[in-house]
């Protein structure tokens, strides 16, 4: 197992706390973190680095010609740009509501892209 | 002439959140003046996310965040006037309003001002070299491509670390233009330090510090940008250029609060964060006059600009209706009989002198920037807002009153770009002539 041994900084909220990581997956050493979801973020990094994604698709029909939208959980950091594909392509129609789901299972993450505002109809 | 009792100049989170806390305080008769189309502000426009985590302890976007208080204000049916200028502000709150519905005269009881920021441009920062189309200001772009659909370009540089700056890097990136450079003339970025990491550093876009653009080159479009390393005076270095050749600058060099209304209005402005001055009660140097958001001091966190929005809502209110209001329930702290509840941390209203506001004054001393409020009566518990002049670790903050130390906070990251929120008690500060606030080992 490869050894670990870095710095990095957590990115879950504005704190940035600066973190220190060493050891291997399994028995990691975390230190500087002020935090459980610092301790989680820390340990995600080292092995599957994730993150949420927000875009903007088209929509036809509406008052406004986008919706922005989010992966409603983070997504593995190597399929973002996948996932940015799938997103371009998407075309909803309005009426869109906050938290309706735009794609289902985007990119094939297990993870549905959903709206994070409304849309009315023109 | 339209009577009132409150109006708010500006529908972003500030003037939203104001308006609640008005109306949750007994309020009833608001207007909210907004001159774009819809309420929310520049949260329309930021559809990334990261926002609520202090609030409300989650990540929400922009959007969703705006929707929280949208709802409410629709909710508690508050009156919003959309499409719709202030074009005047007068000292006995007298508004000049240019809206759909045509010239309104409006006579308010108290006003409160969250008109938000504007963007510094190329001609405020003086960069030399031709003017081609493609230099765009940071939330300009944002705009353009999170609400109207369009890409500003597909070779970019960027100048200035700012998180507008950082977070554009990102949505650049990921609709497929390549973004070859941010650029920064400090030693430091004035962004915060996740951003640093999941904008810039995730997609491998390289952060030039001490550098700046020296020249622009294009005649229709840009079609390269220089860039040199300065020394500590920020002067270029002859013999360090480096050119990029793209087709869009983003500039995103800094916010500068809009006080237009404020400054007609004799409102006493601040030379150094660009915003009215004001007490720990969120009034500014005239009466019922208050003043709050990224209009009073530029912000990294909405959590923080809703927070002090909320504390000028909430003494308009006990302005308008003259007496004290419970900060915490936001029910109006008075009994049944009429006899005031115990809020003894707070002025009553009667102690309100006309013009003569309580002078004692706050001061940013060694290292440190800036401090809001500028004033505070020495009556009541209060927030203190601060930046540092420069970045330092393991650091104390101090406030003093001269003799004593009030306050000693110890930081291990004190970051310009990171404001800093102390509380202060009633007891810490009531026998103090002025508070100094500055940064020791």
């Amino acid at each position: 197992m490869s050894k670990i041994d870095g710095n990095l900084v957590c990115i879950i909220c504005p704190n940035g706390c600066r973190i220190r990581v060493s050891g291997s997956a399994g028995s990691l050493k975390v230190e500087g973190h002020a935090c459980q979801k610092g301790y989680e973020y820390t340990v995600k990094e080292v092995s599957n680095p994730e993150r949420v994604i927000t875009s903007s698709v088209k929509v036809t029909q509406g008052e406004i010609p986008l919706v922005s939208v989010k992966t409603k959980n983070p997504v593995p950091k190597t399929r973002i740009k996948e996932v940015m594909n799938v997103i371009k392509k998407a075309r909803v129609k309005a009426p869109v509501e906050m938290g309706d789901v735009i794609i289902k299972n985007v990119g094939n993450t297990g993870v549905d892209l959903i709206a994070t505002r409304k849309v009315n109809r023109k | 002439m339209i009577k009132k009792d409150l109006v708010v100049i500006g529908g972003g989170p500030a003037g939203l959140a104001a308006a609640v806390k008005a109306r949750e305080s007994g309020v009833k008769d608001i207007l909210m003046i907004e001159r774009g189309s819809r309420l929310g502000g520049i949260l329309n426009q930021c559809i990334h996310d990261g926002f609520g985590l202090e609030l409300f302890k989650k990540a929400y976007t922009g959007p969703e965040y705006a929707s929280k208080f949208i709802e409410k204000v629709e909710s508690m049916k508050i009156e919003c006037l959309l499409d719709s200028t202030v074009s005047e502000l007068k000292p006995d709150k007298t508004l000049t309003v240019i809206s759909p519905k045509g010239l309104l005269e409006i006579k308010a009881k108290a006003v409160i001002l969250t008109t938000g920021c504007r963007e510094r441009t190329r001609e405020m920062i003086k960069i030399p070299g031709s003017r081609p189309a493609g230099v765009y200001t940071a939330g300009c772009a944002q705009n353009l491509i999170n609400l109207l659909g369009y890409m500003p370009g597909r070779k970019i540089v960027i100048l200035g670390s700012g998180d507008v700056g950082l977070i554009m890097a990102r949505r650049l990136t990921l609709e497929g233009a390549k973004v070859l450079a941010v650029v920064e003339i400090m030693p430091y970025s004035n962004g915060l330090k996740r951003n640093i990491v999941q904008c810039l550093e995730d997609f491998e876009i390289p952060l030039y510090l001490s550098h700046t653009i020296v020249e622009i080159k294009g005649s229709k479009r840009v079609e390269a940008v220089v860039i040199a390393k300065v020394d500590e005076k920020f002067q270029s270095i002859k013999g360090s250029e480096k050119t990029f050749e793209c087709d869009t600058l983003l500039l995103s060099v800094g916010l500068i609060p809009e006080n237009e209304l404020a400054e007609k209005a004799g409102v006493e402005i601040d030379t150094v964060t660009s915003g009215p001055t004001v007490n720990e009660f969120n009034e500014t140097s005239v009466q019922g006059i208050y003043s709050a958001g990224n209009s009073l001091q530029v912000h990294d966190l909405v959590d923080w600009t809703c927070l002090e929005a909320e504390n000028a809502g909430l003494h308009a209110a006990e302005y308008i209706l003259r007496f004290p209001v419970s900060p915490l329930s936001g029910i109006r702290a008075i009994g049944t009989n009429g006899s005031q509840s115990p809020v003894s941390s707070r002025r009553k209203i009667e102690d309100r002198k006309p013009k003569t506001r309580e002078n004692l004054k706050t001061r940013p001393g060694n290292g440190v920037r800036q401090v809001v409020p500028q004033y505070y009566s020495g009556k009541s518990d209060f927030s203190i807002s601060l930046r540092v002049s420069s970045p330092c670790k393991n650091k104390n903050i101090v406030v003093s009153d001269g003799s004593k130390i009030v306050k000693k906070v110890f930081l291990r990251q004190l970051n310009p770009a990171e404001m800093i929120r102390l509380a202060l008690t009633r007891k810490e500060v009531e026998n103090t002539r002025g508070l100094n606030v500055h940064v020791q080992d």
